[in-house]
């Protein structure tokens, strides 16, 4: 074979490589949508699932992921954010440095069942609090610190050292350059970054199951004391997520009409991430842009 | 003509300087006086150290992890590497304009309000002064002046870089050390960025590393020749260029190597 043929012969299975790749995805979320969206109408996302009879929705569920997302994330971008910008500004090669990238490395390969048995010992029992949003939120923020540390670090090492040089010579600390300067170049990075570890917190189970709980208590959506069992709100009560629904669903679920939920949660969890997803290219590019924008 | 060279202050002075990079040894007993309101040109090959030794006289090299100083750099007589020095407040002192322009994402008018603000000036007025005047004295004013709240990154290269000039004359530095700034530019805005440098020394001392000779001789009163991180030789400008003494400098400014 001469290096012309070769050539041609790589860039196919390049080709074909990448065609695959399109080829699962395509399929995936094709299987998905052509038997979960008949089944996802206003009523099915946004009432209550029923435990014996059919008919049941998916509302709290839905409702209970976002919150749990919102609890995780505010527990997790700060610290991310911190842990992320000493990796990249401050760490160098120093000895605890490695050790917070070898941390950061094993946290990121831990199986997140393990991280939700973990979970359960510390953020349940030994807390006291029970199956409850926050054990939850507190699971997946271990789940999701080392992608978000990751995350910061290199969206804070992809704002060009000459605009922070600039800044330091002007005379501006390290503290008022990584403020004005690097953090809102990185805005763009850090925004798509963090939208997109968010989907993966959105559609993670298994650190849940033993975390937030396989329930929720009956809801009362017009509650809003945070101290109330039945507020939505309340951070402290068992929280069913919709992707420990499907999990659940399939797994012991008794109703009649547990194919349509299990297929209707499915494409409502898929439609979000891909939501997430697309939202996070488009704004990144929509924020890049004002930024940069003459 | 040793009277006439002493004649003029020393606005900075290094002596002795030795920088190494980890193990590997950058500059080697460096002594250059920088003359104040004068132009000091830099010259030499590429990695003969003449940036190196540029960024030690603001200490931007401390910014790069693993670099050991010997000797003394002084500023008005004292040694800016003394400890207590804070290099911050140092940096007020001695502006830097880099080889690339380095405009911040943000307007033309924030990016020259960026030192100021930095150093503590919050009045509205008092920074519209200041981002007028500095833009005024970088030869920027008239092109910019109706687009002071657009992004600095719609400007052209060349004027990018008097962008970043007059960012730096914005916190009133002493010192103005410039790296290659004209090596990214065109001919119209290298020439309009030297009329400038030669206006600018009535009130600064400048610092100018340029791999380009000609520029060397047309800006500089002094030019100092850097080879494999040593000072060969420093002069006035018309010596080096017309009289060197050592058969190195001689082989670099006719062109037989670098």
């Amino acid at each position: 074979m001469n290096a012309r043929a070769r050539d041609r012969a790589a860039t196919i299975m390049f080709w074909v490589g990448a065609g695959l790749v399109l080829l699962i995805l395509g399929t995936l979320i094709g299987y998905i949508f052509y038997h979960g969206l008949k089944s996802i109408d206003w009523r099915f996302i946004t009432s209550p699932p029923q435990s014996i009879r059919a008919g049941g929705g998916i509302g709290p569920q839905i409702f209970n992921s976002f919150y749990i997302l919102i609890l995780t994330m505010a527990i997790s971008i700060p610290i991310g954010l911190l842990a992320g910008i000493y990796l990249a500004e401050y760490a160098g090669r120093s000895r605890l440095a490695e050790a917070v990238r070898v941390a950061i490395e094993t946290l990121t390969s831990l199986p997140s069942i393990v991280v939700g048995l973990f979970g359960l010992l510390v953020f349940v029992n030994a807390t006291g609090w029970g199956y409850s949003l926050m054990s939850g939120a507190l699971a997946l923020t271990v789940f999701n610190l080392p992608f978000l540390v990751r995350v910061s670090e290199e969206s804070i090492r992809g704002v060009t050292r000459e605009l922070a040089e600039g800044s330091l010579a002007l005379g501006a600390t390290h503290w008022q350059t990584i403020w004005r300067i690097i953090i809102p170049g990185a805005f763009p990075s850090l925004i798509t970054g963090i939208i997109i570890t968010s989907g993966r917190v959105f559609g993670e189970a298994a650190a849940l199951l033993y975390t937030a709980g396989m329930s929720s208590p009956a809801l009362d959506f017009s509650n809003w004391n945070i101290f109330s069992p039945d507020s939505p709100l309340n951070p402290f009560r068992p929280a069913e997520t919709l992707a420990v629904h499907i999990w659940k669903v399939n797994s012991e679920g008794i109703i009649p009409d547990v194919r349509r939920v299990a297929d209707g949660s499915a494409a409502m969890l898929v439609m979000v991430v891909l939501a997430f997803n697309f939202g996070a290219r488009w704004l990144g590019r929509y924020i890049h842009r004002r930024l940069t924008a003459a | 003509m040793q009277r006439m060279m002493n004649s003029v202050g020393n606005k900075m002075e290094t002596k002795g300087l030795n920088l190494y990079y980890k193990n590997f040894q950058a500059l080697f007993n460096v002594s250059l006086p920088v003359r104040e309101h004068r132009v000091t040109a830099l010259i030499g090959p590429s990695g003969c150290g003449k940036s190196t030794f540029l960024r030690t006289l603001n200490r931007m090299n401390d910014v790069i992890e693993g670099t050991r100083i010997e000797g003394e750099v002084l500023l008005d007589g004292n040694n800016i590497y003394a400890p207590g020095v804070d290099p911050v407040a140092l940096r007020k002192k001695v502006g830097m304009v880099f080889q690339r322009p380095n405009p911040f994402p943000m307007s033309i008018f924030d990016n020259i309000a960026y030192g100021p603000r930095i150093h503590g000036i919050k009045n509205k007025e008092t920074l519209a002064e200041i981002v007028e005047k500095s833009l005024q004295a970088a030869a920027l004013w008239d092109e910019v002046k109706d687009r002071l709240h657009k992004s600095a990154l719609g400007l052209s290269g060349g004027q990018q870089q008097r962008l970043v000039l007059a960012r730096v004359l914005a916190v009133e530095p002493e010192v103005i050390l410039m790296d290659e700034p004209a090596s990214a530019l065109d001919p119209i805005s290298t020439a309009k960025l030297e009329d400038l440098i030669h206006q600018l020394k009535n009130n600064y001392t400048i610092v100018i590393v340029t791999h380009n000779m000609q520029q060397a001789a047309r800006i500089s009163d002094y030019t100092g020749f850097f080879l494999n991180g040593e000072m060969i030789e420093y002069d006035y400008t018309n010596n080096i260029f017309t009289a060197p003494r050592d058969k190195r400098t001689e082989d670099y400014i006719t062109g037989r190597f670098g």
